[in-house]
């Protein structure tokens, strides 16, 4: 049995403490008065300006798409003091909107982790994969983090509606299917059906209630077939069938999460292949902590049965979903760059003016990096290289959550900073709190497993 | 130097030949080639053949391959005829390149594949109308062959050969060298 180490305790409570702290400070620091801002877009526009000082028609193009809806909606011909008012407004919002966003995409990144490792898990049992039994308990252990991860992501996301002023779901506010009122938004109202609140909630608990309904049981039958004798199989069959059912709900619902989670943060805009991409990147993130953690518990001399051929498939699969990765980012990217049509390709404009640095940054992370690093077979199996090219690929992916969440709700005024940084030492300390206590509920091998000899004499 | 005299040693089991090859290397003796219907898995370690460097030739053609893409689609729809894409007539490569990925993604993997498969037939010495240099059809259905070069040490080696439990250990002179 594995006892959780005093010391990864400690660093886990600290991380969530300092976290806490610096997600506080960017509640506290977020509400910036009318004239604050007026003061701070005026100092912005004379440091960049010199020939063009007018701050409006500066800013215009980096609005993100429902602010120039506004605008549009003005007629062309409104008064510039209103104009000017509506922009100082407009950006108060968007600083006011930084910390929910922060906390959300950290605690989505976070539980998107856990979620990955989930689908993962259920595939090597409907697959009957023979190599990978030896990891199932640290696949296991991370698992426990969905259903108190899922939780917190709706949690805010509804809070953000209650306690924030819609700060992350712009469609939350009711205003805009109120055909009387002048933030009454068309395609806002006709999606409204869909996008309503109470029918947000009950989805995300169907969608919460099928995953850890799946994850229980799983972890039930393992523990179970562990106990059994060795020529009783009943508990692997039930896993398998299970893992098959749950594959056909995880592949819905997780897109069906993705849309409502994330793409609704933009509700103009939408992406057909939305559901894989988030999909690819939980994917390859949830593996890269496989990996990570399998090497932790291996340096501590806890997982003996675990060889560097375990390390090699791992490590094959970054590669692989990394790639995998990109060729849904560059499918959705190639086609709206294509077609061109103005409502679409919107958000692509706003990554490339706005969000150039982490847009493209994380397209070299998140894929050349794996690809150059890992391609080398040998290199797959060292375990600090592996380590190195993990770490790069989690910090792609959370920004790659980062640009699917900030440009819609804080436009141009984004910056990775307390608050950010605050809301991942959060949510990692919770994730490795959560994790790691999981791994001490039962033995790090899943020695009933029928494929666990297979597994430990494996060898590539 | 090629022999001019070899010793067929036949198994008739994969298990049998894999524990025979480390028997045989651990007395120091050296194996020209083993010829097996099917691939077996760790034979080459045993042997004690080096690793192969066709992952590099791939890598190195996979590159060749992106060149000739870049190269190709800059000629054909930007210099030789320069083409609106999309309905962005930019004429520049740099802004067009989004709709030229696939192509550099296909030709990339294209040239990788086939000229692979084209470097390993000719390391492995075949090409059309090659006459094969299979000593013994058997080994094309259900037998292992082990060829071993000697050099006036046949009785030593015979002895060696049927304690691995080869079925066959056959003196023959070697037609040529290839």
């Amino acid at each position: 049995m594995y006892t959780f180490s005093k010391k990864l305790k400690t660093i886990s409570i600290a991380l969530m403490i300092i976290g806490a702290l610096g997600v506080v400070y960017g509640f506290m620091t977020s509400h910036k008065s009318f004239d604050e801002v007026e003061t701070m877009l005026a100092e912005e526009a004379s440091h960049h300006g010199g020939g063009h000082g007018e701050d409006v028609a500066h800013a215009a193009p980096s609005h993100d798409e429902h602010a120039s809806e506004d605008a549009h909606a003005e007629g062309g011909h409104a008064d510039t003091v209103d104009e000017h008012t509506k922009h100082v407004e407009h950006v108060q919002h968007q600083i006011a909107n930084r910390p929910w966003s922060a906390v959300y995409v950290a605690a989505f990144f976070f539980f998107m982790i856990a979620l990955g490792v989930l689908a993962f898990y259920a595939i090597q049992f409907a697959a009957q994969a023979g190599w990978s039994p030896v990891l199932f308990r640290v696949m296991e252990g991370i698992t426990a983090y969905v259903l108190p991860g899922a939780l917190i992501v709706l949690a805010i996301a509804v809070a953000s509606h209650f306690l924030g002023h819609n700060s992350i779901f712009v469609w939350m506010n009711e205003n805009m299917t109120n055909p009387e009122h002048q933030d009454y938004d068309k395609l806002v109202a006709g999606k409204s059906s869909f996008l309503n609140l109470p029918w947000f909630i009950i989805r995300g608990l169907i969608f919460i209630a099928g995953w850890s309904l799946y994850r229980h049981f799983a972890r039930k039958f393992s523990i179970a077939q562990d106990n059994a004798d060795v020529n009783d199989n009943s508990n692997f069959k039930k896993s398998f069938r299970i893992a098959a059912g749950f594959l056909v709900f995880y592949i819905y619902t997780e897109s069906m999460m993705s849309w409502d989670w994330i793409m609704s943060v933009d509700p103009h805009w939408f992406s057909t292949l939305f559901g894989w991409y988030v999909f690819a990147s939980m994917f390859v993130s949830g593996i890269t902590v496989i990996a990570l953690i399998t090497m932790y518990l291996k340096s501590k001399d806890l997982l003996p049965f675990v060889n560097d051929s375990h390390l090699h498939d791992l490590a094959k699969f970054m590669f692989a979903i990394s790639i995998f990765w990109t060729y849904l980012w560059f499918s959705q990217f190639m086609l709206i760059w294509y077609s061109n049509i103005p409502e679409e390709v919107t958000y692509f404009v706003t990554r490339f003016a706005d969000y150039k640095l982490p847009f493209l940054g994380m397209v070299v992370m998140n894929f050349v990096f794996p690809l150059l690093v890992l391609m080398n077979s040998d290199y797959k199996r060292i375990p600090w290289f592996v380590v190195m090219a993990g770490i790069v690929i989690l910090c792609g992916h959370y920004i790659d959550v980062f640009n699917m969440i900030m440009p819609a709700t804080v436009g141009d005024r984004w910056f990775i900073g307390i608050p950010e940084i605050g809301a991942i030492m959060l949510f990692a300390g919770l994730f490795i709190f959560v994790v790691f206590t999981a791994l001490t509920k039962a033995p790090l091998l899943a020695k009933g497993n029928p494929f666990i000899k297979e597994s430990e004499h494996f060898h590539y | 130097m090629e022999a001019s005299k070899v010793i067929h040693a036949i198994y008739t089991d994969d298990d049998v030949l894999m524990s025979a090859v480390k028997k045989v290397k651990s007395e120091k003796h050296h194996i020209e080639e083993i010829y097996t219907p099917f691939p077996v898995h760790g034979l080459d370690k045993a042997m004690g053949l080096e690793p192969t460097r066709i992952a590099i030739a791939s890598f190195i053609y996979g590159c060749i391959g992106l060149t000739v893409a870049i190269v190709m689609m800059n000629f054909i729809m930007i210099e030789d005829w320069p083409q609106n894409i999309g309905g962005k007539p930019s004429f520049s490569y740099l802004e067009n390149m989004p709709a030229f990925v696939p192509i550099m993604f296909e030709l990339t993997v294209f040239f990788a594949a086939h000229l692979m498969v084209i470097t390993f037939y000719l390391r492995s010495r075949m090409w059309p109308f090659k006459k094969a240099e299979n000593p013994d059809p058997r080994t094309t259905d259900d037998h292992f062959l082990m060829e071993i070069a000697v050099h006036g040490n046949e009785q030593e080696l015979e002895s060696l050969l049927k304690e691995t439990g080869a079925v066959e250990v056959n003196l023959v002179d070697k037609e040529e060298a290839h």
